[in-house]
């Protein structure tokens, strides 16, 4: 689950670490008192909005006046934000955070995230702030440095004094700078974060550390526990689809081509994408039904799935394993006799008792068109989509 | 010979009076020398009963004390997961086999955290277990695709293994084993530790790897095969159509900073001498060829 900016700054404050002053505005009206309470006369107005590169697309302001920031939250606001990582629609702009402008020294980069080699939750921080880390990893990665954190121990005092030289925090500040950092790791272990990145934590000219920026995601298998962060999801940063996948307990993500895929299980969901791809189509969507494949969830996922106009065409892709195919069968025709289908839809089944799956899907009536292995369904899904 | 299990082995089931513990245990237990291998269930708090002829226990270890299984397989839900294989790990089995998915990471780094200098294996969790053909079945795979032979299997996913087993099945080509590592982005058993088996194993002639976006397992595999195996190895890498950023149904399947990219995996794994197929329809007949040069 990601959470905005705004979010995860106040979680991080709940754990001591400094941020600077800030009010959350819901349209440019609000801007005026947030600066009066802010005070001071330069100030930061920041899109917020889940995806990253907010910067790069004119979504962070420097203002020094309140015509300036009234009129920067307009514009901010006016049209969804274009990002790097929004795609090219952008992301509609529902909430702004007003900052008070700070002093700025030098700027850090410090981030947690899993490592999945050692197994251990990592450190990483370098003194080239406010750039990415994955290009600076890419093009410097002597400017990294990184520290595998024991469960048991949680994040050393030594171990951030060091993160903390090693990115040239002046020695006066080394202490208040590994603070920040043992703060943000007890932030990141308590709430079940997957990610928890500060790009830039700054030092201030007045001799302050603090976090200017925040991300923070946490583990979706873990949400069941943090009932304080319920209330942090934002369904407007998520599309109608997505919303409605999670719902019914399918996973599904929007690809830009059009023969749309239904799969039970991941892996052969990407492989079934996959070979899509390979024989010269593009797939329109990731979709795992999960093992079981019933007719509830192929139901909504076919509804997800055919509410996106650019699909041409359908494949579903079931191996059933230890689920009977005429079970499945049975599944899919009650689905399908209850939507209408407007593409072709080529079903490959596999599992125990397939010939008489097969056999329910052609006496069903459906105009559907049976496949008998993958590779025969990927010709077919293609030949469907050209027409021919 | 196989890997890791074979008829002889004997099987705790924890989480065996749930309703996913007992049906996957019921159909294991039909499956070949099932009803020998399967010789207790743990559930705290159930001790002393007995279902479908087999003693449930209240602890790992009362269970291993008394019926000398030395392997577990564990359905206990997500939020219990974590303590079941630190159970099992702590009453000294050689094997444990976590079918469950969606354990919290957290829970996962401090399980593996404990279990550092421990001798016992933990294959999963997120996997579909482990079979060796016509011999034993530990999992929620369907027994019926497999066929005794030569070739092992190790892989991410689930349904796409079966896919592959299928495969090898009917072009004739029986599997040694078939490990199942699962999806998660931290777990037990790697790829290169299968493989490593599999070398070892005198059975098993040719190994077939199934690998997915996310991590760098699949690339250090292939350099431990580089330098290594004796034996040929073909491999299919699912999500070369996967976008980055985005989590593709299995918790670890995640193209993240740039890393773990099929592109990247299916690349280094050539440059190591493993054959790699792009058509996951074609996994079998690859082999076939292989087998053949």
């Amino acid at each position: 689950m990601k959470v905005h900016e705004y979010q995860a700054k106040e979680i991080l404050r709940n754990y001591g670490v400094v941020t600077p002053r800030n009010v959350v505005c819901r349209n440019s009206d609000e801007v005026p008192d947030a600066l009066a309470q802010l005070g001071g006369s330069v100030w930061v107005v920041k899109a917020q909005i889940h995806a990253g590169g907010r910067g790069k697309g004119g979504g962070v302001r420097v203002v020094r006046s309140e015509q300036d920031a009234v009129q920067a939250a307009g514009e901010i606001m006016q049209q969804p934000l274009v990002t790097p990582q929004t795609g090219s629609k952008g992301q509609p702009v529902r909430r702004l955070l007003v900052e008070e402008g700070i002093p700025i020294q030098s700027e850090i980069y410090a981030g947690l995230v899993v490592d999945r080699t050692t197994q251990r939750v990592v450190l990483m921080v370098s003194p080239e702030g406010g750039m990415e880390i994955e290009e600076v990893a890419a093009e410097t990665p002597e400017k990294i440095h990184k520290t595998f954190i024991d469960p048991k121990v949680g994040l050393t005092g030594a171990d951030a004094e060091s993160a903390a030289r090693f990115c040239g925090v002046p020695e006066e500040l080394v202490e208040s700078a590994a603070k920040l950092l043992k703060s943000l790791y007890s932030a990141f272990w308590d709430s079940d974060a997957s990610l928890a990145e500060i790009n830039p934590l700054v030092v201030t000219t007045d001799g302050r550390v603090l976090a200017l920026d925040a991300k923070m995601t946490f583990d979706d298998s873990a949400i069941y526990r943090h009932p304080e962060l319920a209330g942090y999801r934002d369904l407007d940063e998520e599309s109608t689809e997505e919303i409605e996948a999670t719902d019914a307990g399918l996973s599904y993500i929007p690809l830009d081509g059009n023969i749309g895929c239904l799969v039970n299980g991941a892996g052969l969901a990407m492989a079934t994408m996959d070979i899509i791809k390979l024989y010269g189509e593009e797939p329109a969507n990731f979709l795992d039904v999960g093992g079981g494949a019933t007719a509830e969830q192929v139901i909504a996922a076919f509804k997800i799935m055919l509410g996106n106009d650019r699909i041409r065409a359908v494949l579903v892709n079931i191996f059933g394993g230890i689920m009977r195919c005429d079970v499945i069968a049975e599944g899919l025709v009650s689905a399908f006799s209850q939507i209408e289908l407007k593409v072709p839809v080529v079903v490959r089944l596999e599992g125990t008792n397939v010939e008489r799956g097969k056999q329910i899907l052609s006496d069903s009536g459906l105009t559907l068109i049976l496949a008998d292995t993958m590779d025969d369904a990927a010709r077919k899904v293609v030949q469907a989509v050209r027409g021919e | 010979m196989s890997i890791l299990i074979n008829r002889d082995t004997r099987v705790m089931t924890q989480g065996m009076t749930g309703k996913t513990g007992l049906f996957h245990t019921r159909n294991c237990l039909d499956y070949a020398s099932g009803k020998s291998a399967f010789v207790a269930g743990v559930t705290p708090g159930k001790g002393g009963q007995v279902v479908d002829g087999i003693p449930v226990y209240d602890t790992v270890a009362e269970a291993k004390e008394q019926t000398g299984a030395t392997v577990s397989v564990i359905y206990v839900p997500p939020p219990f997961a974590g303590a079941a294989i630190d159970e099992a790990v702590e009453a000294k089995l050689d094997l444990v086999i976590c079918i469950t998915e969606g354990i919290p990471v957290k829970d996962m780094i401090e399980t593996r955290n404990k279990m550092a200098g421990s001798k016992t294996i933990l294959v999963g969790p997120n996997c579909p277990g482990v079979i060796t053909p016509e011999e034993i079945k530990i999992g929620i795979m369907p027994g019926y695709i497999h066929k005794k032979g030569s070739i092992g299997v190790v892989s991410r996913s689930g349904t796409l293994t079966y896919e592959v087993v299928e495969q090898l099945t009917k072009l004739g080509l029986g599997q040694s084993t078939c490990v199942g590592i699962g999806g998660d982005p931290v777990n037990g058993t790697k790829h290169v530790d299968v493989i490593r088996w599999f070398n070892d194993d005198p059975e098993t002639e040719a190994i077939v790897m199934c690998g997915e976006i996310g991590g760098t397992d699949e690339e250090d595999c292939g350099r431990w095969i580089k330098e290594n195996s004796t034996k040929p190895v073909a491999a299919f890498i699912a999500g070369v159509t996967a976008p980055p950023g985005k989590r593709m149904g299995h918790a670890g399947a995640i193209i993240a900073g740039g890393k773990g990219t099929a592109a990247e995996k299916i690349s280094v794994l050539r440059e190591c001498g493993v054959q790699v197929t792009e058509n996951p329809a074609g996994i079998g007949d690859l082999v076939v060829e292989m087998l053949r040069a």
